[in-house]
């Protein structure tokens, strides 16, 4: 059991101090948040910044350590999360990396790097959400291209979208795993109607996309026909890595914050709040010790473990927990929405739904760790 | 950075793993249920020769050389099989009291106003005068009352991680007995654990086991106070919450003396008295935010 890192290791940690020191100011102010093409441009800005700055693939091809460093040092030195470009960097990237053809991975990954392009997420439909293999978009072979009708919902950026990737059904007579394809497909083609979906939070997070006879090259499918379920498992995996580094360095930065405020406005003297905040703390450190765990023994084994899942599960409840305990502190100032806090306990609300519910992730590590049987 | 167990810790673990499954299996375990208050000596000089007591007393001294990582996985498997005596406390004794490192003195200690295994300890750190026997909760831990003395020795962090350690054993342990539970006993036509509220709780169970292993393993690395801290708010609920769900998904056979499940329940409350309880822990966490 080491928690030190090599000297590699730290060299990169401090190169990377070093760049984000001098690269941080120069960044564009931060658009609002419902300026789509703003957010847009500022996210593949950052992205560019980190392309020229030889950064650009470390989500692809460095250690599982390096990224864990990557992460937590960019987290810390306040710069941009991935923002839009979250699916090509984090989903599609690694699928097309690990399952395209030379011509494919040409296309496609440079573009993704260098702030290009954007990608969005169409699985989930309005019939298929935790059972995601029942979806129902169709696509059918004519001539060399898919012809594909049907609906995607929650789809994050899908207004700022270039490029989809996309679940289709093109055997509904087999099994319902076994007759899903996946496909590239640009969000400009003729049939794609995109209607933006209002949050909670009310803001237009996500969307519904509508496909009406969508014209997909047949080149654009990565894997082989009705091999689309295989193909996206090696993509979820992905996301069960290293994926919220940066938001618990982020938590406990913000738990900091909040016991401040606390101390400032008296509720600190309440023993039972001040404990809860221990608590917290408590929490925090064990989810970053255990993103630690997770990451050496990716290192190990070349692949993101079952972990990802025992983590995923009480990150997101730790998430919502500590925001609670920010509404606590702040009494009725938690129910102004321009006060800090206010709305990241609105979008904290979505961390046990989306990417697979609590109740998916606690059938998966029942099922797949302990070993339980299948319910009838 | 490479937080994982190395081969040497590995086979630590499996080596003490085995000593206890062979020297503390269930029918011992029952046999020291049936005898309470008795420790069992020949077994308390194997530990001391297996190196259990002065595991952390360097080489020249005689003793193994390891550290706090090693200490906390023989501490982890002792929890786990709900081995008895005042572990601790004789660990913790072995540089200064003669005798414990090698398993021949019994060492007890006064900690948060109670003193586990006072009759039978040879030794005791901190003041027990005025010790009153109480009938302790737990079969397997006599216990008695002392009141507060300013001698009392403050809660030693190591101490606290060593209790972690031995509060992860018993999250893992109870886990372990739900699920072999829950695969084998059949209702309404099939096993309980396809029943989707018995597999969340299963679930869970190994969420809070793997989290507080996280925390605790971590500590034991840094040796540092407020990580200790963290560590032993995650493995006593991991234990205490564990145990009583593990109690639940036994039904009825859960609430029988005969089950092993309530000796993990009991003791995880035992050991979650000591090092100041949790509010301690939790004031430390608090106030280190403010840093
Ligand atoms: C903010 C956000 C962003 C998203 N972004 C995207 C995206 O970009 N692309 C995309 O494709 N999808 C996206 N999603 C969709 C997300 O993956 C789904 O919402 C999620 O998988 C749940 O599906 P559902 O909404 O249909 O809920 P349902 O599956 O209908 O679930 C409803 C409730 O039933 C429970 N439930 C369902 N099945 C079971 C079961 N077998 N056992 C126990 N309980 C069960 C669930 O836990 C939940 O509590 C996003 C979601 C959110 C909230």
């Amino acid at each position: 059991m080491d928690l030190s890192y090599t000297p590699e290791e730290e060299d990169f940690r401090a190169r990377l101090r070093e760049w984000l020191a001098k690269a941080l100011p120069g960044l564009p102010p931060k658009p609002k948040p419902e300026d789509w093409p703003g957010r847009r441009a500022y996210d593949l800005g950052w992205q560019r910044m980190l392309y020229d700055a030889g950064y650009a693939d470390v989500h692809w091809d460095a250690s599982p350590t390096v990224r864990l460093i990557f992460l937590e040092e960019t987290e810390k030195a306040g710069a941009p999360y991935v923002g839009a470009n979250f699916v090509g960097l984090l989903h599609a990237g690694p699928t097309i990396a690990a399952e395209g053809s030379e011509e494919q991975r040409a296309r496609w990954l440079a573009p993704i790097l260098r702030g290009d392009e954007v990608w969005c997420q169409g699985f989930s439909e309005p019939g298929a959400g935790s059972d995601l293999a029942a979806l129902r978009t169709r696509a059918w072979r004519d001539g060399d291209d898919y012809v594909v009708s049907g609906s995607k919902i929650w789809t994050s950026h899908a207004e700022v979208a270039d490029w989809c990737e996309l679940l289709v059904r093109t055997d509904p007579q087999a099994p319902k795993h076994r007759g899903i394809t996946w496909l590239a497909m640009p969000m400009n083609a003729p049939g794609v109607t995109v209607r933006p979906l209002r949050t909670l939070a009310g803001s237009a997070e996500f969307a519904e996309v509508f496909l009406d006879e969508v014209r997909v090259p047949v080149a654009n499918r990565v894997g082989a026909e009705n091999d689309g379920w295989r193909v996206t498992m090696v993509t979820l995996s992905f996301e069960r890595g290293t994926a919220f580094v940066g938001e618990v360095v982020a938590c406990r930065r913000v738990l900091g914050d909040l016991a401040r405020v606390a101390y400032r406005n008296g509720t600190w003297d309440d023993p039972v709040l001040r404990r809860r905040l221990g608590r917290l703390n408590a929490e925090f450190r064990a989810l970053w010790r255990l993103t630690q765990w997770n990451v050496s023994e990716a290192e190990g084994k070349g692949v993101p473990g079952v972990g990802g899942s025992v983590f995923k599960l009480r990150y997101s409840h730790a998430r919502q927990e500590l925001y609670d305990a920010a509404a606590e502190v702040l009494g009725p100032d938690a129910l102004d929405l321009d006060r800090p806090w206010a709305l990241d306990r609105l979008s904290s609300l979505s961390y046990t739904i989306a990417a697979g519910t609590s109740q998916i992730q606690r059938n998966i590590v029942a099922e797949r760790i302990l070993g339980l049987p299948k319910g009838r | 950075m490479r937080f994982q167990l190395t081969e040497d810790q590995r086979s630590l673990r499996d080596g003490m793993r085995g000593l206890l499954a062979r020297r503390f299996d269930g029918e011992a375990l029952r046999a020291a249920v049936g005898t309470p208050g008795a420790l069992d000596r020949g077994l308390w000089r194997e530990l001391g020769a297996a190196g259990f007591f002065a595991l952390r007393l360097p080489e020249a001294d005689g003793g193994v050389g390891l550290g706090l990582p090693e200490a906390v996985l023989v501490f982890e498997e002792a929890g786990r099989a709900l081995l008895t005596g005042p572990l601790v406390a004789t660990h913790l004794a072995a540089a200064d009291v003669p005798g414990a490192a090698a398993g021949e003195a019994v060492v007890a200690r006064v900690d948060g106003g109670l003193v586990e295994w006072l009759a039978e300890a040879d030794t005791v750190t901190g003041d027990a005068s005025g010790a009153v026997a109480l009938r302790s909760v737990d079969p397997l831990t006599p216990l008695h009352r002392v009141p507060a003395a300013a001698s009392d020795p403050a809660s030693d962090p190591v101490a606290v991680l060593l209790t972690a350690a031995e509060q992860l054993g018993t999250a893992t342990r109870a886990c372990e007995l739900a699920v072999q539970h829950a695969r084998t006993r059949e209702q309404f036509g099939q096993p309980i654990g396809a029943f989707q509220a018995v597999k969340h709780l299963c679930a869970e169970m190994l969420v809070r086991a793997e989290t507080a292993r996280a925390a605790v393993y971590a500590a034991a690395v840094t040796a540092d106070t407020v990580d200790i801290a963290a560590a032993r708010l995650l493995a006593d609920e991991a234990a205490v919450r564990g145990a009583r769900d593990c109690l639940q998904v036994y039904g009825g056979m859960g609430f029988t003396w005969e089950a092993e499940v309530h000796l993990h329940l009991k003791r995880a409350w035992v050991r979650a008295q000591r090092g100041g309880g949790n509010t301690e822990s939790e004031e430390l966490l608090a106030v280190e935010l403010l840093k």
